[in-house]
């Protein structure tokens, strides 16, 4: 079970994409796991085959458990990676084919019904060959309705594959979704069908469960009773103790500015008339773009407090806080944002944030930021002073741009302009060295076109 | 572009943006942004599907236009007229 957000301490494995003998490559979505705030799509970290699921649909687990095994590629293909380094660090969302040969493993495979022995053991050191296991399962990307069967053998279930939005309004109407017809794709379930469930009054007789794991195949478990719907205060839960930590940790600093947007906002506007429509960038991307940069250049502001000292970062990966329409808030990453230009950082900064609401957030997504922003622009405040997202080190707070007087040259005018602040860990930095952060922000929106 | 069709359209792109809005509650007057809680994005987001769904370019200087329900059906009757039968 992979960290997704420094506030997950439990995720529930919604279902598999992949079943055992099923090649996956890094980056593959191969699960969807519920972290008490929205369902994340998790992604492979290394190439290979599936050997094994363990944690089966339904369970929530703590972070750091072993959810799948993947062993080596077959002789032929890409090499196998090795081992331990592969995993990212918040603790591997797999592990890899060194165990497969473990009496456990061998157990839980034989429980789990999957013919592990009648595989041929080609490989070196008894590694089980995963070349016959395709052949006898060779479809790839036909994902849930093999997975399923070999989840949920029992006649009484169906294969059934939905969006996060169609889960979410099965839950909270409790309605169960298996029990719902599907009109996407492969007869993928989509909000709209559980809309229309619900208002036929077609209510099934379970309720409240999503979807219930596998019980026919639990190796060590009695019965998973997790459901998949979060508790209503789960998200309040997780922020609320992940903000504790951080005040009572972190010495906080504060520092705010107000920047002049005339030239920012007045290139804005000049560019997005140019551009189709699609193209229109909006103020909040030039304000990332200018704090990415800015935090590349000020290492004691991007990165992480761990064992008592800073650890900068290499590259700036900025996390983004996002609202959710129902509430609460989900960080998802722009990975090494000061690298990009404002239009790509405007259609990530789009993507992730629309995928945050919806539920198709990637696990790669959800990896550590090295500093956090919280643009509370559109709430129409002026200034937000954060609180620091541990073990971050900062957090920078726009307010809204808004039109108000402003000296230039002896003369009073008005002008747009924003408050930027900056909440900094005084362990890691001081106030000289946030000053200078937040000015090279100001510097670097006074000109747009160098961004 | 009638203003039928009009609101259809825009109702359905709200749809897309706030899958669960309360579409009855943008009666006269009812500022959009405000009553969905759009953020800047989701109102680039309406702006672009509407351009596209209307074949009519919106420009930023149009967005007060799209305030409420009534003047943006009115935006999109006027500009969009010879845009559908």
């Amino acid at each position: 079970m992979p960290s997704l957000g420094a506030d997950m301490e439990t995720g529930t494995l919604l279902e598999w994409l992949v079943k055992p003998g099923d090649p996956v490559h890094r980056g593959d979505v191969i699960a969807v796991v519920d972290t008490d705030k929205a369902a994340i799509d998790v992604e492979c970290f290394t190439d290979g085959v599936i050997e094994q699921l363990i944690v089966e649909p339904g369970r929530r687990v703590p972070v750091g458990t072993v959810l799948a095994i993947v062993g080596a590629e077959p002789a032929g293909q890409a090499p196998a990676p090795g081992p331990a380094g592969q995993a990212p660090a918040p603790g591997p969302a797999v592990t890899t084919a060194a165990h497969v040969t473990s009496p456990l493993v061998r157990r839980l495979a034989r429980d789990q019904g999957v013919d592990l022995a009648g595989v041929p053991t080609a490989g070196p050191g008894g590694v089980l060959h995963r070349a016959d296991v395709e052949h006898l399962l060779p479809r790839k990307r036909d994902r849930m309705p093999a997975a399923a069967d070999h989840l949920a053998p029992a006649a009484t279930r169906r294969a059934m594959r939905a969006s996060p939005m169609a889960r979410r309004l099965a839950a909270a109407a409790g309605i169960d979704i298996a029990t719902v017809a599907g009109s996407g794709r492969d007869g993928e379930i989509r909000a709209d069908d559980v809309r229309r469930a619900t208002q036929s009054g077609d209510r099934p007789a379970v309720p409240n469960l999503v979807r219930v794991g596998g019980t026919t195949a639990a190796p060590t478990a009695t019965a998973p009773t997790a459901t998949a719907e979060r508790h209503p205060d789960a998200m309040r839960q997780a922020i609320a103790s992940l903000m504790t930590r951080s005040n009572r940790e972190i010495p906080h600093y504060y520092l705010t500015t107000t920047i002049d947007m005339t030239a920012a906002t007045a290139w804005l506007r000049a560019r997005n008339r140019e551009l189709p429509v699609s193209e229109r960038v909006v103020v909040a991307a030039l304000l990332l773009a200018a704090t990415a940069r800015a935090a590349r250049r000020v290492p004691e502001v991007n990165g992480v407090w761990v064992d008592g000292e800073l650890r900068p970062a290499s590259s700036v990966e900025l996390g983004l806080v996002v609202s959710l329409r129902r509430g609460g808030i989900i960080v998802p990453v722009i990975a090494d944002a000061a690298a990009r230009s404002v239009d790509r950082l405007m259609a990530t900064m789009r993507d992730v944030v629309e995928r945050a609401r919806t539920g198709h957030l990637k696990s790669s997504e959800l990896t550590p930021p090295s500093i956090t922003v919280s643009n509370l622009g559109d709430q129409g405040v002026e200034s937000v002073l954060g609180v620091i997202y541990p073990p971050q080190v900062a957090l920078v707070g726009f307010g809204a741009v808004l039109d108000r007087p402003w000296a230039v040259d002896g003369m009073l005018g008005v002008r747009p302009v924003v408050t930027a602040s900056l909440a900094a860990d005084h362990r890691a930095s001081d106030g000289a060295v946030g000053a200078r952060f937040l000015n090279h922000i100001d510097r670097l929106l006074q000109r747009p076109e160098e961004l | 572009m009638t203003p039928e069709h009009a609101r259809e359209l825009i109702e359905q792109t709200l749809l897309d943006i706030v899958p669960d809005a309360d579409l009855a509650a943008l009666t006269q007057g009812v500022d959009i942004r405000e009553e969905l809680e759009l953020d800047s994005l989701d109102f680039v987001a309406l702006v672009e599907r509407l351009s596209e769904r209307a074949g009519l370019r919106i420009e930023e200087e149009d967005y007060g236009e799209l305030r409420t329900m009534d003047s943006a059906v009115r935006l999109l009757t006027m500009h969009a007229a010879g845009s559908s039968a």
